[in-house]
């Protein structure tokens, strides 16, 4: 609806696909600049850490007498906290068993299947122009449909998860399309409309969990019934590790995304609509149904993240059923530069995170919110290539901006 | 076609203005609209009511040097009456339309506020409610939003997109918190809180005008940051060590003479702590200054056609560094209303998506501070609305009445209720060519 800006500067072009320098240059850059961020992100988190520490704030009182003292508290603090970040995410080598030694992949993998399908629902929304900052809401959805079917109708093994995935997927898609129609038909901007719509699900949910629908009888706290155990999603490697079949669906579910975005008609309409509407529009592409198809599709992405929580690892619908995943997404995708490949990967990355964060937390009293501070820091880094090569010295192969949105009129 | 140009003997009248800026006739969505709702009100809230329960209202505390005593109002015919007045007034709405001339802002509120009246006295249908503690509850909700949808107001007049209202709220709340416990004193408290927010807005600008990141990304980006530092600190030292970093204690309310003896709406007002008298300067000098300086002038310009702007001599980008500052003092202040003013402590991600609604409410009030204010009120009424009919009961459930600002905002962008229109510019980098 804003009048066409012919002076305004055109926005640089959609930082998924850098223009790709002979010799593959650029993505070697790419790894190279998100290897850095991920370290310099480290480094911050680190001195975080360091600062924070008890020890430290002790031996810094006098640390012009003997400042070996504080530095070597300090070295340690982060020592500490860093091996019980990677023990809890990798390899616990300290455990007891090889069960145990194991067990801290496959809670990080845990940790990342959620991320990775509602990554993608952020990612694809990039590739088409649109930033969906409702994943959040989407899992929600998701996981009140995929609950419900799970512990309310009967159904054979098997076949109750496949349809309990499949209201999930529906759940989200209902969400997501919301904000692809308005889109579509008025214009409303999907970041203003996607960030409501998470309150409106989250007390949707909160509503939901007082009715005798969905609350679970005999409990005082807002709790469903378990889901049956036909509708879980089988673990993959026995019961004394979490991780479940959900991976497999959620890496199907990339490979989807991937297929969809690069060799389907309906892909290649989404991408021409995110890299210039106008020139969609001129080619006879509907820029308004190709909106709404690729917010609903996001979303059923999302809504499956919220199906995984339930069938996979909760069992059960309560309020924090989403736990800020939707917002994780959106780094995850960030960091994914939208592509399915490179979002499994961050999705994988963060999973360990967040897994490793848990054990840190319980081992050294460090609160996992820094988690949060090295995820964020490392979005902002990679979404800056100059600071990065500035920090380092490098030289600069080709300015990239991450460029997605074009204004609350766009 | 030589009638056009010769010039015709009846000169024209003068041509309406608004009729002028109105290329295409205005929508008959909202009159239609505003008529549905006022024929729900009438009969839910009119008829739904049975006759002979009264709604009673207090007007004044125990504490206020003039007492009025409670009003107690028949439900059924308060409620036939407001619900008339608000079919009236879509009435008036359509008569606007009929005239082709757009439906008033004013209108919108007035009836916004009538129609909530009608519900809460059949909300309340037998019951007993204290209007002051009301408004003034609503009031306290509202700071917090009021602060967050000026600097977001401030920002995006310049054209830069605040998605981080919510971070500098809390990085406010938090650096409030502490210094104020540290130093024992809530004025350096109160003088920390929007260095806070400051220094979230230097991010922000920095990444958003400096290495022309996108600007919701940066705000997405900044919101986690700061929720997991000051997370992490307060995991990490303030839960540890309570007495000497997380008690800094509240300001206590000031009573202005005279204007705070005012029945009803003094005790609300002029009966409050230093934050929200600051809060009344800032809303004023922000609309001033928006609106009747040369500088709001050179603002809005930037935000609205950066490159004509440009064109004359208006400093484009260092405009809008200075406006993400500014609007980072101001949402950094308006942080400390949840610590220092109201809470007395820090609490993990306390500001709880407020960010997000004053976001809305700035969105909801047109990118104006006044306009602004009124929907952070017309926000923290809902807010404190469903918290008192939490309490005395209601046939509402109150997720739903917490939802309302939220849809509320839809409505509104999706423009089924009046069109809102941000800054032509707003999160379009400017990069000189």
């Amino acid at each position: 609806m804003s009048a066409p800006t012919v002076d305004a500067p055109a926005p640089p072009p959609a930082p998924q696909e850098p223009a790709p320098p002979p010799g593959g240059g650029a993505l070697r850059d790419t790894i190279v600049l998100t290897l850095l961020s991920v370290l310099l992100a480290l480094v911050v988190g680190a001195v975080l850490i360091a600062i924070a520490s008890p020890d430290v704030q002790n031996s810094a009182g006098y640390f012009f007498s003997r400042p070996q003292d504080m530095l070597g508290d300090a070295w340690t603090a982060i020592a500490d906290a860093y091996k019980a970040l990677v023990q809890g995410a990798l390899f616990d080598w300290t455990a007891d068993s090889a069960r145990g030694a194991l067990r801290p992949l496959s809670e990080s993998l845990v940790f990342a299947v959620p991320l990775i399908s509602a990554g993608l629902a952020v990612a694809l929304a990039f590739k088409a122009g649109l930033f969906n900052i409702g994943a959040e809401g989407q899992i929600i959805l998701g996981a009140i449909g995929a609950a419900y079917v799970g512990f309310s109708w009967s159904l054979p093994w098997g076949g109750h998860t496949l349809v309990a995935l499949a209201a999930g997927l529906l759940g989200g898609a209902i969400w997501g399309g919301i904000p692809g129609l308005l889109k579509a038909r008025t214009g409303a901007h999907e970041v203003i409309t996607t960030i409501m719509l998470n309150y409106i699900a989250r007390y949707l949910l909160a509503f939901l969990l007082t009715t005798s629908a969905f609350h679970r009888p005999g409990r005082s706290d807002p709790i469903s019934p378990a889901v049956d155990s036909t509708a879980e999603l089988p673990r993959l490697f026995g019961s004394s590790f979490r991780i479940h079949a959900g991976l497999v669906v959620v890496l199907l579910a990339a490979w989807g995304v991937w297929w969809l975005l690069e060799r389907s008609t309906i892909g290649f309409r989404f991408r021409a609509v995110g890299a210039n509407p106008s020139a969609a529009r001129t080619a006879g592409i509907s820029v308004a149904r190709s909106t709404f198809g690729v917010m609903a599709i996001a979303g059923s992405l999302a809504g499956l993240a919220g199906a995984f929580q339930i069938l996979g690892t909760e069992k059960s619908l309560t309020g924090g059923v989403s736990a800020g995943i939707g917002f994780d997404a959106i780094t995850v995708a960030l960091l994914g530069r939208g592509s399915p490949l490179g979002t499994v990967l961050a999705g994988l990355l963060f999973g360990a995170l967040r897994a490793g964060g848990v054990t840190m937390q319980a081992r050294t009293g460090t609160p996992i919110d820094i988690v949060l501070v090295v995820q964020s820091l490392i979005v902002l880094f990679i979404a800056a290539p100059p600071l990065v090569r500035s920090i380092f010295r490098i030289r600069a192969a080709g300015v990239e901006t991450m460029q997605v949105s074009k204004g609350w009129n766009a | 076609m030589s009638a056009t140009i010769t010039p015709s003997a009846a000169p024209l009248a003068p041509p309406d203005r608004e009729a002028v800026l109105q290329v295409r006739p205005p929508s008959w969505r909202t009159p239609i609209i505003l008529g549905v709702l006022g024929l729900l009100a009438l009969v839910a809230f009119g008829f739904g009511a049975k006759s002979g329960t009264k709604s009673t209202f207090g007007l004044s505390r125990g504490s206020d040097a003039i007492r009025i005593d409670p009003v107690a109002l028949p439900t059924r015919t308060t409620a036939i009456v407001l619900s008339v007045l608000a079919l009236a007034l879509a009435g008036q709405a359509a008569w606007y339309v009929s005239r082709r001339r757009p439906v008033p802002a004013w209108l919108s509120g007035v009836f916004a506020a009538v129609w909530l009246l009608a519900f809460l006295v059949w909300a309340i249908e037998g019951k007993s409610i204290s209007f002051v503690g009301l408004l003034a509850g609503s009031l306290a909700l509202a700071v917090p939003l009021i602060f967050g949808s000026l600097s977001g107001v401030l920002c995006e007049r310049s054209g830069v997109i605040n998605i981080a209202i919510e971070g500098e709220l809390l990085a406010g709340a938090f650096l409030a918190a502490v210094v104020a416990s540290l130093s024992g004193n809530l004025w350096l408290g109160l003088l920390a809180a929007p260095i806070a927010g400051l220094l979230v807005a230097l991010l922000l600008a920095l990444f958003a005008l400096r290495y022309v990141v996108d600007q919701i990304i940066v705000g997405v980006v900044l919101n986690v940051l700061v929720i997991g530092v000051t997370g992490f600190l307060y995991g990490r030292i303030l839960v540890q060590q309570q007495d000497t970093w997380n008690s800094p204690g509240t300001f206590q309310p000031i009573k202005i003479p005279l204007l705070g003896d005012i029945p009803l709406i003094g005790p609300v007002l002029f009966n409050q702590t230093v934050i929200v008298y600051l809060m009344y300067v800032v809303v004023a000098v922000v609309q001033v200054a928006l609106f009747r300086t040369r500088w709001g002038l050179r603002v809005r310009a930037v935000g609205e056609h950066p490159a004509a702007a440009d064109t004359v001599g208006i400093k484009v980008n260092r405009i809008r560094f200075q406006n993400v500052l500014l609007g980072g003092l101001v949402a950094g202040l308006g942080g400390a209303f949840f610590t220092i003013g109201n809470v007395g402590a820090f609490a993990r991600e306390m500001t709880a998506g407020q960010g997000f609604i004053a976001l809305a409410a700035m969105i909801f009030g047109r990118w104006t501070p006044l306009g602004a204010l009124f929907a952070a009120l017309l926000f923290g009424f809902a807010n404190n609305l469903q918290s008192i009919l939490g309490i005395v009961g209601t046939p509402i459930p109150s997720e739903f009445m917490l939802m309302a600002p939220y849809l509320a905002t839809i409505f509104a962008v999706a423009g089924l209720v009046g069109r809102v229109r941000a800054p032509a510019a707003d999160g379009q980098p400017y990069v000189k060519s």
